[in-house]
């Protein structure tokens, strides 16, 4: 990529890849697609033995399972210089909650905030670390964007993936109404309140369809597998993906619930 | 134990608030409305960021101290003539007021706003002793109507719809003429007026809450768009103020700064139409004001807060703000909770004052969006502490046995990462097989939760690491 602007960081940046779980077992393609984009991006790419960066038992008051998981991630990951995940959500729980994990901890607490300071979210890391401006990729039409709640809020992702996306050739982006509000995906709470997380997806779906974009896009899979859920149960033909596979121009992978049949009720 | 809650029944309720579909049109007034007056309010000040954080400095530093200006306003408010009662809980609160309204042989009182009245249900405590309390602000009139608690903090009848109101005061105001003309919410609006000035005048007690206490001056303050406040506590020859520890605040310049985000988070107003401030009773130059001031101040386990995860709580100005943003109570409203106290506040402080056992399903049922968070006036880490909610449950066996066992199987799994990628390896083609064709499932055991509302999409097959594995085997890894 010829538009990469490189600041001050090592020539060749070693990245270990934070796939997530859910990447790494639903929807490997993503997992894929960025290391593409952080190749492109002039950086090495490892990913090494993982498994879940423990959110699941954080937010369910389990904390040392939490702590467990925690420090078998900051020991994977240590040695890299960048930590990189296609997630919003599980970038945030190592950056913004690894270290108060660990408070009675001095020694685990300074490793959780060396590897803290060196996690970001994909998209974030291309656009805020690396200085990307562009990237090589056609997507033909319309797509509209959900803002996934912790990158958003935890990390302040917003703009990250709007500036890339509108480097992609042929690509337009029709904002929705409320792309910023929860899509009541929750982690566990999708299934515990399950009556709750319906109404909360629906008021979703409706939103996504008004905004008459046939293609849906976000950074979090867990978000993206509630909504693309949704969409395929309504009936509702929406393709839905997520940001890194149209970034990277790897879209062959049928759409998340769409298998090899055209998507329909 | 104050108010009856059934913050157990929560999903119930929910479920219940779901399907109520003149509700689900009332919530989205609230979507609508709050969230756009706050930003535009908050866009005009260049300075509310920073009048937020000066915010939350000014109220922990007030917890910090808070034994040293409770008795600071004490000795103020007894200064300029007026008494001070503490009440460890409700029971002594509403005894307390009873017991003040017996002095002055009262019939009727007339009240103001107030969460902590609602908090230690003095309305029926008034009733059952022979007392007729009458709610002024028109929201809660409404509800006093219908005997329902508020559904909102700010808002108390924002459940309802000008229909419902309607049918109310034709229920109770039978002295009014039959036909007469209640089409137009001005008119209801007038009615309400007019029934409400009769009590003004008949009410031998008035009792309102607070916004602050000032230590300082002794002075308390209440914030009002109605005007309601001024009269029930003017009018009357005796006025209770009634509120809770942590409305205390060291000065009025500490209190100038609070109000420059409470109303905006609010309800966008730069300053509610009525900030009113009452120093003790009526001195001899004053043209109006009781001769009576009483304060009682309620604890209900607010001090046991202190100095715990939970203090952070009671920086809390009831603004709002959290369930005006809060997507679950979007969903549900806010008489699902259970309690008092609604939204995201009321799940981080329902737990602390009537039980963790009996309100554990408030921190639980929150997605952690952040919304409530990034919009709270005194930056409570409202998210956070729901989390603290869900560790001290879970320390204590309070989680659901299934959520426990399946933590403890998954967990099992994720800290062998050899196991986890060989068993997920199988589990995953597995399913991918049966998804295949459809690539997505309508139904899966164990999944009710999920496929009740969505379906689940089916996963790609080989999982990431097994096809790292492969693809770059021998690379630099």
């Amino acid at each position: 990529m010829s538009a990469v602007q490189f600041q001050d960081r090592p020539a060749k940046p070693r990245v270990g890849l934070f796939v997530t779980c859910l990447v790494d077992l639903m929807r490997p393609s993503v997992g894929f697609a960025a290391v593409k984009l952080l190749e492109d991006a002039g950086c090495t790419v490892e990913a090494p033995v993982q498994t879940c960066c423990g959110q699941p038992a954080y937010n369910s008051g389990d904390r040392g399972t939490t702590r467990d998981l925690a420090m078998q991630v900051i020991e994977a990951f240590q040695g890299f210089d960048y930590v990189v995940a296609p997630s919003g959500s599980c970038a945030g729980m190592i950056k913004a909650h690894y270290p108060e994990l660990f408070e009675e901890d001095p020694n685990w607490r300074a490793k959780a905030d060396a590897l803290a300071a060196k996690t970001h979210e994909l998209t974030s890391f291309l656009v805020d670390v690396l200085g990307v401006t562009r990237v090589e990729a056609s997507f033909d039409g319309a797509v509209t964007y959900h803002d996934s709640c912790s990158g958003l809020r935890e990390l302040k992702v917003k703009a990250q993936p709007r500036k890339l996306l509108a480097s992609v050739e042929g690509l337009t982006l029709v904002e929705m109404k409320d792309s910023d509000v929860c899509c009541g995906f929750g982690g566990t709470f999708a299934v515990k309140y399950s009556d709750i997380s319906g109404a909360i997806v629906d008021a979703k779906a409706r939103n996504v369809e008004e905004a008459h974009a046939p293609t849906l896009l976000a950074g979090d899979l867990g978000c993206l597998m509630n909504m693309a859920g949704k969409l395929s149960r309504d009936g509702k033909p929406v393709q839905v993906r997520h940001v890194a596979e149209v970034l990277a121009g790897m879209t062959d992978e049928p759409p998340i619930g769409a298998g090899k049949q055209p998507r329909g009720p | 134990m104050t108010v009856h809650s059934t913050s157990p029944q929560f999903k119930q309720n929910a479920a219940q608030a779901l399907n109520d579909s003149q509700l689900q049109k009332a919530l989205g007034n609230v979507k609508q409305g709050f969230i756009d007056k706050r930003q535009m309010a908050a866009d005009k000040l260049p300075e509310f960021e920073a009048l937020r954080d000066s915010a939350r400095d000014i109220k922990n530093h007030t917890l910090q101290h808070l034994d040293l200006y409770l008795e600071s306003y004490e000795a103020k408010v007894k200064a300029s003539g007026g008494h001070v009662h503490f009440a460890r809980d409700a029971q002594e609160a509403r005894d307390i007021i009873l017991s003040i309204c017996r002095e002055v042989d009262a019939k009727t009182v007339t009240k103001g706003k107030s969460m902590i009245s609602e908090e230690i249900g003095i309305n029926h405590h008034l009733e059952e002793n022979g007392i007729t309390p009458v709610e002024t602000d028109l929201g809660e009139y409404i509800i006093q109507l219908r005997n329902e608690l508020p559904s909102h903090i700010i808002a108390p009848a924002v459940h309802l719809n000008a229909t419902q109101v309607e049918e109310d005061f034709r229920r109770v105001h039978t002295h009014l003429d039959a036909k007469r003309d209640l089409s137009e919410p001005v008119q209801l609006l007038t009615e309400a007026r007019a029934v409400l000035r009769e009590r003004f005048l008949a009410a031998d007690v008035g009792i309102t809450g607070a916004n602050f206490l000032v230590a300082e001056t002794g002075t308390s303050i209440i914030v009002t768009n109605e005007g309601n406040g001024d009269l029930t506590q003017i009018l009357p020859k005796t006025h209770i103020v009634l509120a809770s520890i942590e409305k205390l605040v060291p000065t009025l310049e500490d209190v100038s700064q609070l109000l420059r985000v409470l109303a905006r988070s609010a309800t966008g107003q730069e300053l509610s139409v009525y900030t009113t401030f009452s120093t003790g009773p009526r001195r001899s130059q004053d043209a109006d004001g009781p001769d009576n001031y009483h304060v009682v101040i309620l604890d209900n386990g607010r001090s046991s807060m202190l100095g715990t995860a939970f203090e952070e709580m009671l920086r809390c100005i009831r603004c709002g703000a959290c369930m005006n943003h809060c997507p679950v109570y979007h969903a549900v409203g806010g008489h699902a909770y259970g309690w008092v106290y609604p939204g995201p506040m009321g799940a981080v402080l329902t737990p602390s004052l009537i039980g963790v056992d009996k309100a554990g399903h408030l921190p639980n049922a929150s997605t952690f969006c952040g919304r409530c968070e990034s919009v709270c006036p005194v930056r409570i880490p409202l998210p956070k502490l729901m989390r603290h909610w869900r560790e001290r449950e879970f320390e204590r066996h309070l989680t659901p046995a299934t959520v426990r066992s399946g933590l403890q199987l998954w967990g099992f799994f994720a800290k062998r990462p050899a196991l986890y990628r060989t068993a997920t390896r199988i589990a995953m083609g597995a399913l991918a097989l049966a998804g295949r064709q459809r690539g997505r499932f309508s139904w899966l055991p164990m999944a009710k939760g999920w496929t009740k509302y969505r379906d689940f999409p089916a996963p790609q097959g080989e999982t990431f690491q097994q096809r790292w594995k492969r693809e770059r085997k021998g690379q630099a890894a």
